[in-house]
């Protein structure tokens, strides 16, 4: 009991970081209909860019830790937007209306690109990060020897997902800019005849994207501590699962499939292989979209003649 | 160089009611521009981090390259703005000059690309002009085209449906030509001066992805279907291969039908339960399946070799006679057949024959399976799947067997990369594979069987020639792949010839009825 518990907790950590990434797919998937390939690694570059932030922080000598949480965070944060909003502005935008698949051939070009000009830039080898907050609350079972840990990490990447997914129904549900990216959702064409600024929209859309992407790679740094070029690809995938799990398009959508597809993981290491955790979670993208090929919280798509 | 590929607005769109001068508007997003490159640079570029010891992170700083790229970036946007504004002299002239000074004497020119130095950073002198001069180029090449498109206004739709439509015509005529032509090079060349080992080598992997393009077509061109998975059918080939190689001793053109079918079996597996998905989700549960079948055959180590993969693979025979110097007893070997000088070149010669029949065989089959009225369904259900189902075509059916089919050209492929490397591993089998081969089917113009192998030549041919770029290589493959793209949104060769006519075509083709 106690054991399935510990990874209830690990899964919950790991699918806030995976919806953090699936609303980025999700809402571009809402917004123009396509698959930006590109945001698992725009999420790498995030986590870069927390990482070296911490480091700069680190060698400036600011030891307070919140201080140092709030640089990272916001620098990663702001660095990264520019990243998802240049990416859409160079290889998305100008093949606005063109075929379905232009703009996904596209995207898996920019995320070669990106992934070579990290590798480039940073070299090819993983970069280990020194742990920032460790520790944590150990709830001890009733009578079974097993302790469970509660770590302090684990408890603020849960409390900022929480509250960053806050910010972000706030700004869909009340503000013109959420407005806004309803419109066109729903008609892109007749939010543009009524004066919503689409080209805008969509790149407000990618820079929340990417900066929530961002805040899931500074997560991941100082979760497991350890950075490579190629860590946006498997992370990327599986977002993208977790965003078709809960139904594409759908905002609480992304953050349920993402918690979903972590349990999943968690689960599935601790109990059968962890080899085959990603064939687990592929399974049950599988098994769903067979029976239920919305999502889970998607809305059946109708077709009119 | 964030900016710079920036497409060009519509005229009219920055000159509103009232507007400003084009001056400030251009140092308003020049401003924006510099500001965006900083950002950009200033943590990715100006900081190199490295692990020292694999355990501390240190850093080196290089903020004189994000200076520069501050510095000279906003020049282009700034150049590109005016001209966008109908003041084209002065990019032609600074980025004309530019580009001379990045690739000419003025500095350390593209010859001098030192590329086995790695330290203290990759971006070394000669990588950053060449990247600048493309920039200059960029520039430049917009300001020709501006200028020479001066005063003529914006073209009305008619207009430019007309020249959409003369451009898919032109496509449809060089494909005619240039189809044998290349047919004809490729056979001829392997006797011809420049075609030696190495050439005919890389030939060989250029040839394998065209038939993967053309197997792949099938699916995506023909059927619809986006399959962002085929590298799975491609792995099941040449480990069928292996297996049957190495447990069984089958020779190469014994396992070659096996493998196919496997392969196509393989296939209507895993195509039943999703073809009732649409699109992108066809898409992403193919690429799911494409990443399942890599990780079983890393973790299914018993059968597979686990990473290591399976090695010594039984070698390619003429038919029964081995290219050995020495074959072993009663064994007649190719050269002694020919009564030939050994050479190991004959066997990459031979190799680099059969692939190019197989690709062959694969077109041939593709070109004729499109007048079938399997072919037919096929198209048709790519254009519209509820009026196939109205006019009853089952199309379950109609999609497994388009899968099946192109998973069988991959299973060849496959089997034939398994008996050239005479080894296959997971890593071969990557998902980034399976978006090449897809890049060049949409790359080359979906439907398009030149426009395939074409673009296959660009994208693998090309990277292989220009090997000694090394790191930048697969930077530049990326980049291309995105500007190939929106150079040419539709593909290289794009142009949709309709399957059936209502009458036969005469002389002079419509130019209407053949564009989509």
């Amino acid at each position: 009991m106690e054991y399935l518990l510990q990874q209830l907790i690990n899964g919950l950590t790991l699918g806030a970081i995976y919806g953090l990434i699936a609303i980025g797919y999700t809402m571009v998937y809402g917004i123009i209909g396509m698959i930006n390939f590109a945001h698992g690694d725009i999420y790498m570059v995030g986590a870069f860019q927390a990482m070296i932030a911490l480091m700069i922080v680190g060698t400036l000598g600011i030891s307070w830790v919140p201080l140092q949480l709030a640089i990272m965070l916001i620098v990663a944060l702001v660095l990264t937007a520019a990243y998802g909003w240049t990416v859409e502005r160079i290889a998305y935008r100008p093949l606005r209306g063109s075929t379905r698949l232009a703009p996904l051939i596209s995207a898996i070009g920019m995320s070669i690109v990106l992934q070579n000009y990290v590798q480039l830039l940073q070299g090819p080898r993983p970069k280990p990060v020194a742990p920032v907050i460790r520790g944590g609350f150990a709830l001890t079972g009733s009578d079974s020897g097993f302790v469970v840990q509660l770590g302090y990490l684990q408890i603020m990447i849960i409390l900022l997902t929480v509250a960053l997914m806050t910010v972000f129904a706030y700004i869909i549900a009340k503000t013109s800019l959420g407005r806004a990216q309803r419109a066109c959702e729903q008609d892109r064409k007749m939010a543009s005849l009524l004066g919503v600024n689409v080209d805008l929209t969509i790149s407000q859309t990618f820079i929340i994207g990417a900066a929530l992407a961002a805040v899931a790679g500074m997560m991941v740094t100082l979760y497991y501590g350890v950075n490579d070029f190629f860590m946006g690809f498997v992370a990327g995938i599986k977002a993208f699962t977790a965003a078709v799990l809960g139904g594409i398009g759908s905002l609480p959508g992304a953050m349920l499939g993402g918690i979903l597809i972590g349990l999943i993981e968690a689960i599935w290491s601790a109990y059968f292989s962890a080899e085959y955790k990603d064939v687990a979670a592929f399974g049950v993208l599988v098994l769903v979209l067979i029976f239920r090929p919305t999502g889970l919280l998607g809305r059946p798509e109708v077709e009119k003649v | 160089m964030a900016d710079t590929t920036m497409e060009k607005r519509l005229p009219g769109e920055a000159v509103a009611s009232k507007a400003p001068s084009p001056l400030l508007v251009a140092v308003k997003e020049t401003i924006f521009t510099a500001v965006l490159v900083f950002l950009l640079g200033v943590l990715m570029v100006g900081f190199q981090t490295q692990a020292i010891q694999g355990q501390y992170l240190s850093f080196v700083t290089r903020f004189d390259d994000v200076l520069w790229a501050v510095a000279i970036v906003p020049i282009g946007r700034f150049l590109l703005a005016l001209d966008r504004q109908g003041q084209s002299w002065p990019a032609l002239i600074v980025g004309g000059l530019a580009f001379l000074y990045f690739f000419g004497a003025g500095s350390t020119g593209v010859m001098e690309l030192d590329v086995y130095k790695t330290l203290p950073l990759p971006f070394e002198e000669a990588m950053v002009n060449v990247i600048f001069g493309l920039g200059a180029l960029l520039v430049f090449g917009t300001a020709i085209k501006s200028l020479r498109t001066a005063g003529q206004g914006r073209r009305t739709l008619p207009a430019r449906e007309a020249a959409e439509a003369r451009r898919a015509n032109f496509a449809r005529r060089l494909s005619v030509v240039l189809g044998p032509v290349l047919v004809a090079a490729a056979v001829v060349l392997p006797w011809t001066p420049w075609g030696d080992r190495q050439l005919v080598d890389s030939l060989v992997l250029v040839l394998t992805y065209v038939m993967l393009g053309w197997g792949l077509n099938i699916v995506v061109g023909l059927a619809g279907l986006l399959d962002l998975g085929y590298v799975a059918f491609y792995a099941v080939g040449a480990y069928t291969y292996a297996k049957l190689s190495t447990e069984l001793g089958l020779t190469f053109w014994e396992s070659l039908p096996i493998a196919g079918i496997f392969s196509a079996a393989f296939g209507v597996a895993l195509g039943f339960p999703v073809l009732r998905l649409r699109g992108d989700y066809l898409a992403i549960v193919t690429l799911g399946f494409g990443e399942m079948i890599r990780i079983v055959l890393i973790n299914w180590q018993a059968f597979t070799g686990g990473p290591n993969g399976i090695g010594s693979i039984g070698k390619i025979t003429f038919f029964g006679f081995p290219f050995e110097r020495k074959a072993a007893e009663g064994v007649t070997t190719f050269h002694e057949l020919f009564g030939l000088q050994f050479s190991g070149s004959h066997r990459v010669y031979f190799l680099y024959y059969v692939i190019l029949v197989l690709a062959l065989i694969t077109n041939f089959a593709t070109i004729r399976l499109r007048k079938l009225p399997i072919g037919r369904a096929w198209e048709a259900l790519r254009e519209d799947e509820t009026a196939c189902r109205a006019l009853g075509i089952n199309p379950t059916n109609t999609k497994l067997t388009a899968f099946a089919i192109g998973a069988m050209f991959a299973g060849f492929a496959g089997s034939f990369f398994a008996t050239r490397q005479g080894f296959v591993s997971p890593e071969s089998f990557t998902f980034i594979e399976s978006a090449v081969i897809l890049s060049i089917v949409v790359l080359g113009g979906m439907g398009s069987q030149v426009g395939v192998a074409l673009a296959a030549i660009l994208l693998i041919g090309l990277p292989e020639a220009l090997r000694e770029l090394a790191l930048y290589r697969m930077l530049a493959f990326g980049a291309s792949m995105v500007l190939i793209m929106l150079w040419r949104p539709k593909g290289l060769l794009s142009y949709r010839e309709p399957t059936i006519l209502l009458h036969a075509r005469n002389k002079k083709p419509m130019v209407s009825g053949t564009v989509k």
